[in-house]
């Protein structure tokens, strides 16, 4: 019995180096945006300053590319959610023609690599003449993020009872009023989950923006295009931001799931 | 009217996956077949040599990211399961805490992420440049720009896919199945590879597929962690369609690696057995 005790706590000690592993980049990434950094690369620490926060918004084209992320992700996410949620419906909740061939391109979806997905993109683009602007990437977002919607919300729809729907329209709703007060309430946590997940892939997107976004910059192509002159330390403190935001969603939404249950 | 249902609500989905998914594939591939130039345009000539001559320019870089792709799976599995094992098993009740960790890496933009490695590892960081003021290391000492930066620069941005679907299979096994291995004379050893292990096939599969796909494709690693002399086939194919504007090569490379990553599945899938197969797909 002593040999098992002792393999579970090297696999826990092993588990908790995984994490540390895991989570270096992002305590580096905060840390360096508190340094007082004085050359131009911002590779040895200097000293501790909260300059880079009062300084967040100087380097106009990084701010740029920041709320262009940010405009992306809230319009892409908000297509993708509606005709993600709508398409979620139809595959868990009613039979038609043509379903297996739209599960089978769901799956295509989520399992084309990013950079096929890209340059298969552009190959239209290009052969269209369509020029490449924010629109392009917007489309090309809410192609990437639709499946996850779709499956989030379809996991959430076949969970739910039928007959509670029948008994809002023996009741005397209509049909609208069914979807809007009973349907919708039941499979919101779903559609959350889909729409937070769309608007972080969106966000966190470099590889397929890249190839359809013309001049447009966003905040991942910004940052790869700095590497090579060195990124700057407002990046980091944009990352800490976002990574804070990210992390105080998820947690309430953890404790608010706990709560319902 | 009720009949209609479901077409309608299907409609606008199938319209953007048919227009912006199917379509732009056949663009592609049509493209692939062209001959010309960015200036006065491209033609369709059927030219199938485009196949051949990208290949005979960029085999190398499309060995290089399978074999990259491969070891970073490779290392993904070893390092990965191990803990999946420990949080499904002895997690308890924090097991929600501990996926939660494994997930803060998505938290930050995955650029960032692998721009921070190249950060830790710099020839003269803080951690490098700290162990040689110390003269722990040799001064001209170096991880970027190796092939262990990138496929280490994989294995970690791509670690929780590969750790996710183990657990969720290993979390299924009912420890009760475990203990009549164990009542029935079975070592923990035999236990392990005779009853967890086979349950847990369907994700580890699961997570190789999850893994090797995306990680063979990435362009970032290389970029940002390789320097000139790793390459990767994700590289070429931007460089050839956004700075060489040399689509029919690009849109060749594109088509290939597609192929080869789809032989690789399901060679990997025979050699697993079908009803594994179907069983992560079920899932």
């Amino acid at each position: 019995m002593r040999g098992i005790r002792v393999g579970d706590r090297l696999l826990h000690i092993y588990t908790w180096l995984v994490i540390v592993w895991l989570s270096s980049p992002i305590a580096v990434m905060i840390l360096f945006g508190f340094n007082d950094k004085q050359s131009k690369s911002n590779t040895s620490w200097q000293g501790f300053t909260l300059r880079w926060y009062a300084e967040l918004f100087d380097i106009s084209d990084l701010t740029v590319a920041l709320r262009n992320s940010l405009v992306i992700a809230l319009i892409s996410t908000v297509i993708t959610v509606v005709i993600g949620t709508m398409l979620g419906l139809a595959l868990g909740r009613h039979r038609f023609r043509g379903k297996g061939v739209t599960n089978f391109l769901v799956f295509a979806a989520i399992s084309t690599p990013e950079l096929v997905m890209g340059a298969s993109l552009l190959s239209l683009f290009v052969s269209g003449s369509v020029p490449r602007d924010a629109n392009t990437i917007i489309v090309s977002h809410v192609l990437f993020s639709l499946s996850f919607v779709v499956v989030t919300v379809r996991a959430r729809v076949v969970t739910l009872d039928p007959s509670l729907e029948e008994a809002a329209r023996d009741l005397g709703a209509t049909a609208w009023g069914t979807f809007r007060q009973v349907t919708l309430p039941s499979i919101m946590p779903g559609v959350l989950a889909g729409a937070m997940l769309s608007f972080a892939l969106s966000i966190d997107d470099y590889v397929v923006t890249s190839f359809v976004n013309g001049s447009t910059v966003t905040f991942p192509l910004w940052i790869v295009g700095a590497v090579k002159t060195g990124i700057p330390p407002q990046v980091n403190v944009m990352g800490t931001l976002i990574f804070g935001v990210g992390v105080l969603i998820a947690i309430a939404n953890a404790v608010a799931a706990r709560r319902r249950n | 009217m009720r009949r209609l249902t479901p077409y309608l609500l299907a409609l606008p989905s199938w319209m953007w996956l048919a227009i912006f998914l199917v379509v732009p594939m056949v663009a592609m591939a049509s493209v692939s077949l062209q001959t010309g130039n960015a200036i006065d345009g491209f033609a369709m000539t059927f030219s199938f040599s485009n196949y051949g001559d990208a290949l005979s320019r960029y085999s190398p870089q499309l060995l290089r990211s399978l074999l990259y792709g491969g070891l970073a799976t490779v290392a993904m599995l070893i390092i990965g399961y191990p803990v999946a094992y420990w949080i499904a098993f002895r997690g308890g009740h924090r097991k929600s805490v501990y996926l939660f960790l494994l997930l803060l890496p998505f938290f930050v933009s995955f650029v960032l992420r692998t721009i921070s490695w190249n950060f830790l590892l710099s020839d003269n960081g803080i951690l490098f440049g700290t162990l040689k003021g110390w003269g722990l290391l040799p001064a001209d000492f170096h991880v970027l720009a190796t092939t262990f930066a990138v496929v280490g620069g994989l294995t970690y941005n791509f670690l929780p896919f590969m750790i996710l679907p183990i657990y969720v299979a290993l979390e299924r096994v009912d420890p009760r199945v475990v203990e009549a291995a164990q009542d029935l004379y079975a070592t923990r050893t035999a236990a392990f590879r005779r009853v967890v292990l086979p349950l847990s096939l369907p994700g580890v599969f699961a997570g190789v597929l999850m893994t090797f796909v995306p990680a063979t494709a990435d362009p970032i690693n290389a970029q940002i962690l390789g320097g000139t002399a790793n390459t990767m086939i994700g590289n070429i194919i931007q460089t050839e369609y956004l700075t060489n504007l040399d689509y029919p090569t690009a849109s060749a490379l594109s088509f290939t690696l597609m192929a080869v990553l789809l032989v690789g599945i399901f060679i990997y899938a025979r050699a697993l057995g079908t009803e594994n197969v179907l069983e992560a797909a079920a899932r």
